[in-house]
């Protein structure tokens, strides 16, 4: 591969590139060819410097940065040396294929009307307690029993979170109709009229897509919810580049990279090492406080927080009004999807509800398929 | 000499305080001609990072100042409009052919080079700071990561443009948006946080040597407990030397000697009126208190 390094050494150091890799680190060959380079300019040795080098060259982010002092130790205390990196190769891609056809017949944008209307609807089939026959569109996800169907309606949410974006990208490029003038253009066009601008070139005004945060709750009294929102967060992550999603129930975690895996078992992994204390009480507050402080600045002027939360909320009520209020103070928008909403004879009158809904420009229900397209309108809406 | 050593030599004699880390990256990104990506908070040093390198290397530095909404022509290249307007009239009036006149309005001599068209022309290598890069939108990422792959520019009106030499690209980023991570990969990376209390009063001895080692040993200490607050922008190191600085220049030789002298210098620490009343004057005699 390179002769800057000897055979031995260049052995280990691929070694070490595989087992960090095995581990989360996104290493390339190029990323391991230069390591055998950079190893190459220090004496073999060295280790102290060896570990730095590597470092900066394998590190791509803060939390690898983090934990690259163990998975390095990890990879040179002797008795690890030969053991097989975690989950290096082997995981098998989900068949996009099928799955964009699966979502083929559904591929109508529900009107706000089937969407408002499934809420009623639905109260019927709950008693009867079986969803087979409903239209997947309109399943309340709490009430999914089957293991197939409710397989199916993840998808579903992913799929749908993704062709969201398309939809959006492509009323962007209807909408644009600026009247600036393209000075370059123009030009360049006037030569052929010896430098008279007779024909004029304008320049389109680039509407933005809107930059989505998403805040998910999944805690106990979210359980039955927090899968599909988790896929159809993994769908928003996917399809948006600047998209971030966060989960809390009684503290708040980062999950955008872990939903951005091409594979969903590697997912269910991560997000699996990250669940510690999943499904118990929330502190709805406390965590909009912890995401205000160190994750604020990611919100800005175009920025539509989706918060997801039945909003039962353990903590106090006072706290939770500041935080959202210092939250709605920085977003474009800030959009709270309720899946209680969608059940009937349900009202906001918990002390929590009560006093994130000032802050809130959009209050909406989210309990099965068809509410989460009809929020697709909103959304670009900035 | 080892090799973070001797680059931690190199900057200490630029005046930057770099810690070994550091250092091994910035020989790495010397010897394999990679773009160095520093993340961190604001105000922890990394734009000085790319400053001293040039200092220290003794060559150009080339910003590019990224927001949103950057694109090509204000961070590559654009042409002379006004000057080609003028040409072609010139032109004109000698009657020269279309083809003729079209080739000399597109020569080089009407090109405005923006930075990044200007750091891959130089004939000595400049550093290329590329800042705030987590401002400019997806789209000038990607740009950029071709760019930084293959070090080549193409003009359509003039060709491709390679880089006679490969420019020390720096880029910065205050994670106010996830970057790609294909352009994560492309760079050596390396976070910065705030400094440890040694390091920090050792920067402030080296900005500013005249300063008295007591007050210099209360300030670090101050702004060192005022970043565990709960503030809304936490003061960076520049904040640390303006208030050294000012302190300094009043004459101040203990924090707890004029509380009211304190008071009115914490603007430069606080710069939000939230801020500054997240820290009332009890605060601020408790704080000076413990740094004494």
């Amino acid at each position: 591969m390179s002769a800057a390094a000897p055979g031995a050494v260049a052995t280990t150091l691929v070694g070490f590139a595989r087992f960090a890799r095995g581990n989360g680190f996104r290493i390339g060959l190029a990323e391991t060819r230069d390591g055998l380079r950079a190893a190459a300019l220090i004496p073999p040795t060295d280790r102290t410097c060896l570990k730095r080098m590597l470092r900066s060259l394998y590190c791509s982010g803060r939390d690898d940065w983090q934990r690259f002092d163990a998975v390095f130790d990890a990879y040179w205390r002797p008795p690890n040396r030969r053991a097989s990196p975690r989950g290096a190769g082997g995981g098998r891609r989900p068949p996009e294929r099928d799955a964009e056809q699966a979502l083929a017949p559904r591929g109508q944008p529900a009107d706000a009307e089937r969407a408002g209307g499934s809420a009623g609807t639905f109260a019927g089939a709950a008693l009867g307690g079986a969803s087979a026959r409903e239209e997947l569109g309109r399943g309340d996800f709490r009430l999914l029993a089957d293991p197939a169907e409710l397989q199916q309606t993840l998808q579903l949410a992913e799929r749908l979170a993704r062709r969201m974006r398309r939809h959006l990208a492509r009323r962007q490029r209807v909408q644009r109709r600026g009247r600036q003038l393209h000075l370059r253009r123009t030009i360049r066009g006037s030569l052929r009229h010896g430098g008279t601008p007779l024909t004029l070139a304008f320049r389109k005004r680039r509407t933005r897509l809107p930059r989505l945060l998403l805040l998910l709750d999944v805690s106990r009294s979210m359980s039955l919810y927090s899968y599909v929102f988790l896929r159809f967060a993994r769908g928003i992550v996917g399809a948006f580049a600047d998209a971030d999603a966060f989960v809390y129930h009684t503290r708040l975690i980062h999950v955008t990279a872990a939903l951005r895996q091409r594979d969903v078992e590697q997912t269910k992994q991560k997000l699996a090492v990250l669940s510690a204390g999943w499904a118990g009480g929330t502190r709805i507050g406390a965590c909009l406080q912890a995401f205000n402080h160190h994750y604020g600045r990611r919100v800005n002027a175009r920025t539509v927080v989706v918060i997801v939360s039945d909003g039962l909320d353990t903590g106090p009520a006072p706290l939770l009004a500041t935080e959202m209020a210092a939250l709605k103070r920085r977003a474009r928008r800030v959009v709270w999807l309720n899946p209680l909403l969608g059940r009937c004879g349900y009202r906001p009158v918990q002390a929590g509800m009560q006093a994130a809904l000032p802050y809130v420009d959009l209050f909406a229900p989210a309990h099965d398929l068809d509410s989460l397209l009809a929020l697709e309108r909103e959304l670009v809406r900035l | 000499m080892n090799v973070a050593g001797d680059w931690q030599a190199r900057f200490d004699a630029v005046g930057y305080i770099a810690d070994p880390e550091l250092a091994t990256a910035l020989f790495l990104l010397e010897h394999l001609k990679r773009p160095l990506l520093l993340e961190g908070d604001a105000g922890v040093g990394k734009t000085e990072v790319a400053k001293a390198l040039a200092q220290a290397l003794d060559c150009r530095l080339i910003r590019l100042q990224c927001y949103e909404g950057l694109d090509v022509n204000a961070a590559v290249y654009e042409w002379n409009y006004q000057r080609q307007l003028l040409a072609i009239k010139i032109l004109e009036a000698r009657e020269l052919g279309a083809s003729a006149s079209e080739q000399q309005i597109f020569s080089e001599a009407y090109l405005l080079k923006r930075p990044l068209l200007e750091a891959i022309t130089q004939t000595d290598p400049p550093v290329l700071l590329i800042d705030e890069i987590d401002r400019a939108d997806e789209e000038f990422e990607a740009y950029l990561l071709e760019v930084l792959s293959d070090y080549q520019i193409t003009i359509p009106e003039l060709g491709t443009q390679h880089a006679t030499r490969i420019p020390r690209v720096v880029l910065t980023s205050n994670g106010t948006r996830e970057l790609s991570d294909a352009l994560r990969r492309r760079c050596l990376y390396h976070y910065m946080d705030y400094p440890s209390f040694d390091k920090e009063l050792r920067i402030v001895h080296k900005r500013l040597p005249d300063i008295g080692a007591e007050l210099a040993r209360q300030v670090v200490a101050f702004v060192q407990q005022l970043r565990q607050q709960e503030l809304r922008k936490a003061p960076g190191v520049a904040e640390t030397l303006d208030w050294a600085a000012a302190l300094a220049g009043l004459g101040v030789e203990r924090l707890d000697a004029d509380p009211a002298l304190l008071g009115e210098t914490l603007m430069c620490l606080l710069k939000t009126k939230e801020d500054r009343d997240a820290v009332p004057p009890e605060s601020v005699a408790r704080l000076a208190a413990a740094a004494v």
